[in-house]
């Protein structure tokens, strides 16, 4: 017999601390995977987020510098900028990236940034305890948004995808979800075009990855990916919004 | 050659191999991200205009991480806004500098020269125990040498380095010796995340999630401080020997304290002048020890008081310390500083601060609303005499 | 043709395996690991095809995979 399925090599062999069934650890494995078939490990740096991923920089076996909340992208634009022919990613969530840090990847886009932002759109703020974030869906129960969030009070969700693929210094923008095979499948293909526009120069790319929280949600795992799909996909559409590929 | 204090802290700090700016516009420091733009690419090196102050020194973190001499500038309200960046980057033990051109605060303030960023810069000025190792020039010619001495600081320490400056000192135009070339000796730095090739992985963080750790980094961090006010202080010292007075003083306000020194040598008083160089370090001993040699202190600040504060703890109750200031954007002339000397130098020796017997004199009226200089002293019994 | 190896102590007992197996082949046992997780277990029944869907969509890379 031959082993089919392994560890990717850019992953390190340690825990991962998510709850269970938390997709972050399948978005984690899927960028490593990337890695290792692009063949990029050892010239890559990953720039951490503030939130459950804070602690990613355990899981890569690549360089990576832990940015303060929501300044992953101005980070990155500096060693980007400094040391061109690395391989820079962000992995944020909806707080760090939608919330506090939008001026820095919205500069980052509009630029034309040669980096890849992986962006995991879990519609909370889990780390933190569950309070409401920009991409929280109306009527969703978060402890700041007690009864369900409320348009009148705070507003409404927040598209990212859409709202940065006009972005001339856009390259590729998708959303995505792993709420399936054929979905994680899809979202593997998703960011290794990404990281292939990052190799060819040809711009931001971005990966917004419709994620699970079953711990915040109140759901089992298995609950949370269908609540992705029944919920969450018809107001966050997956594709691709943008191809320069 | 003639030089704005803006351009030539840009020409050092190009000298000083820095290879990446980042930075954004604010008043008065303008001319540093303008020159850069220019000559960092000229250079080989990086220029970027952020879209805000707390972009360009996340960026600034980004390549102090790669492991470039990276530098960004602002001033006053723009420094507030780097304050977590820079504790950041202090925390995760990275190399930078950052001028900060100071003007009138708090809040938008206006964009006259001011001292009122002190604290901020020695205090560390974000969350957390770090210290920005801080120098303040006082010419044009300091701009040019203090870039290069700070990113000197910067990579011995690995910590955030400040160059303290002020609307003035950035704005003037001075003459200027530029070296043919600059001897530079950048450490090594075997921790930066250049991509892990030939190998195992760096990681920089700022994060340290079990308490005893963090202690031990923290240890590290305030050793380094240590160090540095053993090896690294600076100060400059004029006519102390003989002086009843001296006036302590930093940057501008040192300029204007060594005319007003020399007018107060030609009346017979004996006053001198201490400069310090390095505010972060402080040069304390020093002080200290010119404080047992039964001399009274003069601080003169553009602030409220915050120098003075440092002064005072050096010298630790054994001298008398007075302190004036203006505030607002407001430069005192070097009359105006002369009749404070005078004032202080009618009241007997006073050692250690005596609340409500020294007191502070801001806007020449002391806190109590009375005259607090001798001409106004003089204005106010005119009138009440009626001649 | 196929079989599985699961790494017991990595498994936080997420169940999405089970579900997402298309030949039913992984339960979750009785047992429980150091962490106080109910791991996964494989049912070798010769029916497994290999196919990794449940290594695809475990989180934890708790599963290997052998053809």
């Amino acid at each position: 017999m031959q082993q089919v399925f392994s560890r990717p090599k850019a992953l390190t062999d340690v825990a991962m601390a998510y709850c269970p069934g938390c997709t972050h650890g399948i978005a984690h494995r899927l960028v490593a995977e990337v890695i290792d078939e692009l063949g990029v490990m050892d010239r890559t740096v990953g720039v951490c987020p503030v939130g459950c991923s804070v602690f990613l920089y355990e899981y890569f076996e690549c360089d990576s510098i832990e940015a303060a909340h929501g300044r992953a992208p101005a980070v990155a634009t500096g060693v980007k900028r400094c040391l061109p022919d690395r391989v820079v990613f962000t992995y944020q969530g909806d707080g760090d990236l939608a919330a506090i840090g939008t001026a820095e990847i919205v500069h980052a886009a509009t630029r034309g940034e040669n980096i890849t932002v992986i962006f995991i759109n879990n519609a909370t703020y889990g780390m933190t305890g569950g309070q409401m974030a920009p991409t929280t869906m109306l009527g969703q129960e978060s402890t700041t948004t007690p009864g369900g969030r409320d348009k009148a009070r705070a507003g409404y969700p927040f598209k990212v995808c859409e709202l940065l693929s006009p972005l001339e210094g856009v390259a590729y923008a998708a959303r995505v979800a792993l709420t399936s095979p054929p979905n994680v499948a899809k979202a593997k293909r998703a960011i290794k075009t990404a990281f292939q526009a990052q190799l060819d120069g040809k711009g931001l790319s971005l990966v917004e990855i419709l994620s699970t929280c079953p711990t915040q949600w109140g759901m089992a795992p298995l609950d949370a990916m269908k609540h992705v799909d029944s919920v969450m996909v018809p107001y966050y559409p997956l594709g691709e919004f943008k191809s320069d590929a | 050659m003639l030089m704005k204090g803006n351009e030539a802290v840009v020409r050092g700090a190009i000298a000083a191999q820095c290879r990446a700016f980042f930075g954004y516009p604010i008043t008065p420091q303008n001319e540093i991200p303008e020159y850069m733009s220019r000559y960092m690419p000229e250079a080989g090196g990086v220029f970027l205009q952020a879209e805000s102050e707390v972009a360009a020194i996340n960026m600034v973190y980004g390549a102090a991480s790669a492991g470039i001499r990276a530098m960004t500038s602002s001033s006053s309200p723009g420094i507030s806004l780097k304050m977590e960046g820079i504790s950041y980057i202090a925390g995760a033990q990275l190399p930078c500098v950052v001028a900060n051109v100071q003007r009138g605060g708090p809040g938008l303030g206006n964009i006259a020269p001011a001292q009122a960023d002190y604290f901020q810069a020695v205090k560390g000025g974000g969350h957390g125990d770090y210290r920005m190792l801080t120098v303040a020039p006082w010419s044009v010619q300091e701009m040019f040498e203090h870039a290069i001495l700070a990113f000197d600081l910067a990579d011995r320490y690995r910590n955030p380095a400040m160059i303290l400056s002020d609307a003035i000192v950035g704005q003037m135009l001075e003459p200027i010796e530029i070296p043919e070339k600059v001897e530079v000796d950048i450490p090594p730095k075997p921790w930066a995340t250049t991509g892990a090739k030939g190998r195992g992985r760096n990681y920089v963080t700022s994060l340290y999630i079990v308490p005893e750790d963090l202690e031990r980094i923290n240890l590290q961090i305030q050793a380094k401080y240590a160090e540095a006010s053993r090896r690294d202080v600076r100060f400059q010292e004029f006519e102390l020997e003989d002086a009843d007075i001296v006036l302590v003083a930093y940057g501008c306000v040192a300029r204007i304290c060594r005319t007003t020194m020399n007018m107060a040598r030609k009346k017979g008083l004996r006053v001198g002048l201490f400069r310090p160089i390095t505010v972060f370090p402080f040069p304390s001993e020093r002080l200290a020890a010119l404080a047992l040699e039964g001399k009274r202190f003069l601080v003169v600040e553009l602030s409220a008081g915050q120098m003075v504060e440092d002064v005072r703890l050096a010298i630790n109750g054994s001298a008398q310390v007075d302190f004036y200031g203006r505030l607002g954007g407001v430069v005192p002339s070097p009359v105006e500083i002369l009749d404070q000397i005078e004032q202080t130098l009618m009241r007997p020796f006073l050692p250690g601060y005596v609340q409500g017997g020294v007191s502070p004199r801001i806007n020449g009226r002391n806190t109590l609303g009375a005259a607090a200089s001798a001409t106004e002293l003089e204005a106010e019994e005119a009138d009440a005499t009626g001649v | 043709m196929g079989r599985i190896v699961v790494n017991e102590e990595r498994c936080k007992g997420c169940e999405l395996c089970v579900h997402f197996c298309p030949k039913n082949l992984i339960y979750m046992s009785e047992g429980l690991n150091s962490k106080g997780h109910h791991p996964c277990a494989f049912r070798d029944t010769g029916e497994c095809t290999g196919c990794t869907v449940c290594a695809m969509m475990c989180p934890d890379v708790a599963i290997e995979v052998y053809k």
